[in-house]
């Protein structure tokens, strides 16, 4: 196996803009993830899959900051996450956008204001420059501009989750996180939402991780699929993962939804 | 990473001006950029008018960075860039096809706000009223049809609100009645002693209690404690959507969650009341022995001989009245809670603040009764 968890190598030179080695979360007595090493290189997109219960969210949080981590290091943009308080830690967190499950919009302001709250914490803009800005973002994102003016609980599910996109892509960050993005979408709204991540992480040259169930997302958009099994990730292509011998991993990938996943996308 | 912050630089190039652009563009390096850009134009003697635009210059590039530098070139729909890297120019495109300018915000002078508030809140008042008398209306059927069927009572149910509603309530009401009939019977002695009316403490704190205070600071602790329980229990099963699935298993809410609420309240205040009252009249008399070395045999005694039954009688009617139209609040806004949590906690303050503010109102309303009653 190659380093970071990968089946074959496939850095190619690239950055590795997020390094986990020998991580090891637990709470309590139960162990969540132990050993594991995780590498996402620059401008890839990274599905995380797993059955429930093996960590995915927890290991999104504990990338982002959210859980603290009992061994083990995580880089992030170059740098060990632990050592990072104060300015730097602000600095860090500037360049990098994370999209909750559903939205997780404050719903005291618009959508409009949502987007501008890290701009107006990080880059001290005036406020012309800033609505601008958040126009930009409501019209990448895909939302009619009137959507601006909107309080979050105005918004359908879908267009909620456009809107936390935008507001994570505010600083233009550099590593984005997406937590199940297409979860309780319809089909049409998941493929045109999976058409939107590929488009924006190709033309902003954004890396994205995200943790996802959606057979079909993963098909669509991900450059390379990490799979969270017995408290590690394996990491590997679609391909390499369809030959890979785990009973979970061929129950998930060769079961009949894997099977109509692939087919369509063929 | 260089920090090098973005410049503008305004030349002529082959007799056509061109505005050469350089360094970081940011958003965190835009700082004052509006002004910025506007200082180096209008030194170079040009308004915002379309220009060629050379950033061929700019190191690191962004979205924000992009749509300073588009607006700057004119921003209209064909505005070229000259730029390096395939890069920048990849991301000038994708922000050239998103650009919009934000809404304006819409503002309205004080006045014209002012009217719309008042507005607004005379409808919602009135809405407020006819839902109120239609959910009146619904609980008596669901009541009259109850009373046909006592088994559509809920019994069950019954209980277990009472023992949150009252049982659980015994120690507060008690102590905070307790407290207010000291408080009472010290006010009293310090201010009768004045023209040597002091014994006349046992009347004021008999009648104060038994007729307003007893009744008026159960009330309000039960708003505050059920009553706000019930709206956000109700609530939060609104917004689980267990009410719906309710609904779909032939469950009627009003029979299973209000009614139920209701008959604990009714039934509830009074008991809390009267026990309010006893403490109330213990705290006096403890008081009293204080103040004014009357014993508890003595308190009592002036007690029967100059405090009217009628006096526990105008409280103890008031209380189950309370107690409905706290429980009809409460329910009522709990049916309310529509989409978020964030209702539910809005409801709550609200259904607490309307049923204090019903209570007193019917409280007036029943002084008004008792004094034509002559009671």
């Amino acid at each position: 196996m190659a380093e970071g968890g990968q089946l074959v190598d496939h850095r190619d030179g690239r950055d590795v803009v997020l390094r986990l080695r020998g991580v090891r979360t637990q709470f309590g007595d139960n162990v969540i993830h132990d050993k594991l090493d995780f590498d996402v290189f620059r401008g890839e997109i990274v599905g995380l899959v797993g059955g429930s219960g093996t960590g995915k969210s927890v290991l999104l949080r504990t990338i982002i900051g959210l859980n603290e981590i009992t061994a083990g290091t995580i880089e992030m943009l170059g740098v060990d996450i632990a050592t990072l308080h104060g300015k730097a830690e602000r600095a860090m967190q500037a360049r990098t956008g994370v999209q909750f499950q559903d939205g997780a919009l404050f719903s005291s302001l618009t959508v409009s204001d949502n987007i501008i709250v890290p701009v107006r914490e990080h880059a001290h803009l005036d406020e012309e420059t800033m609505r601008d800005i958040a126009a930009l973002k409501i019209a990448l994102v895909g939302l009619p501009p009137d959507t601006g003016e909107k309080k979050p609980s105005e918004l359908s599910g879908g267009m909620r989750k456009r809107a936390s996109l935008a507001r994570a892509l505010a600083l233009d960050a550099e590593l984005l996180f997406l937590d199940e993005p297409t979860a309780g979408l319809d089909p049409i709204g998941a493929a045109h939402y999976d058409e939107l991540i590929k488009n924006l992480s190709r033309s902003l040259g954004l890396t994205t991780l995200m943790v996802t169930h959606d057979l079909d997302s993963l098909n669509a958009v991900c450059d390379r699929i990490a799979v969270l099994l017995d408290k590690r990730v394996v990491v590997g292509t679609m391909e390499e993962l369809l030959v890979y011998d785990h009973p979970w991993v061929k129950e998930y990938f060769h079961g009949p939804r894997g099977r109509a996943a692939r087919q369509e996308q063929k | 990473m260089s920090d090098v912050e973005p410049t503008i630089h305004y030349t002529m190039r082959a007799g056509k001006p061109v505005v050469e652009i350089g360094g970081n563009w940011t958003v965190l390096h835009l700082r004052g950029i509006r002004q910025k850009v506007a200082k180096e134009l209008q030194a170079a003697g040009t308004g915002r008018t379309a220009r060629a635009v050379d950033a061929s210059g700019v190191e690191r590039l962004d979205t924000a960075g992009a749509l300073e530098i588009l607006l700057l070139a004119g921003g209209g729909r064909d505005t070229e860039v000259k730029t390096r890297e395939q890069r920048h120019a990849d991301l000038f495109k994708v922000v050239q096809d998103n650009m919009c300018s934000a809404m304006p915000e819409r503002h309205m002078n004080w006045f014209a706000h002012w009217l719309e508030e008042v507005g607004q809140n005379t409808v919602h008042f009135y809405h407020q009223v006819i839902n109120l008398c239609a959910f009146f209306g619904e609980i008596l059927v669901v009541f009259v049809e109850a009373c046909l069927q006592p088994r559509r009572f809920r019994i069950n149910v019954v209980v277990r609100q009472m023992y949150e509603v009252w049982v659980r309530a015994l120690v507060i009401v008690g102590v905070l009645c307790f407290l207010i009939g000291v408080v009472i019977a010290y006010q009293g002695v310090q201010q009768l002693k004045q023209f040597g009316a002091e014994t006349f403490t046992v009347e004021a704190v008999g009648i104060g209690m038994f007729r307003e205070l007893g009744v008026l600071l159960t009330a309000i602790i039960v708003a505050g404690r059920s009553g706000s329980a019930f709206t956000a229990q109700i609530g939060t099963m609104q917004v689980n959507q267990e009410v719906d699935a309710m609904r779909t298993i032939g469950l009627n809410p009003i029979e299973w969650l209000v009614l139920p609420r209701i008959v604990a309240l009714v039934v509830s205040l009074p008991l809390l009341t009267f026990w309010g009252d006893i403490a109330g009249l213990l705290g006096g008399a403890v008081a009293c022995t204080f103040y004014l070395d009357f014993t508890f045999v003595q308190f009592f005694d002036r007690l029967r001989d100059t405090v009217g039954i009628w006096h526990f009688y105008t409280g103890m009617i008031k209380a189950p009245v309370f107690g409905m139209v706290i429980a009809i609040i409460g329910c009522f806004e709990g049916l309310q809670v529509k989409g978020s949590a964030e209702s539910v906690g809005q409801l709550t303050t609200k259904a607490v603040v309307e049923s204090i503010f019903c209570v007193i109102v019917l409280d007036a309303v029943f002084s008004i009764i008792f004094l034509l009653a002559n009671v």
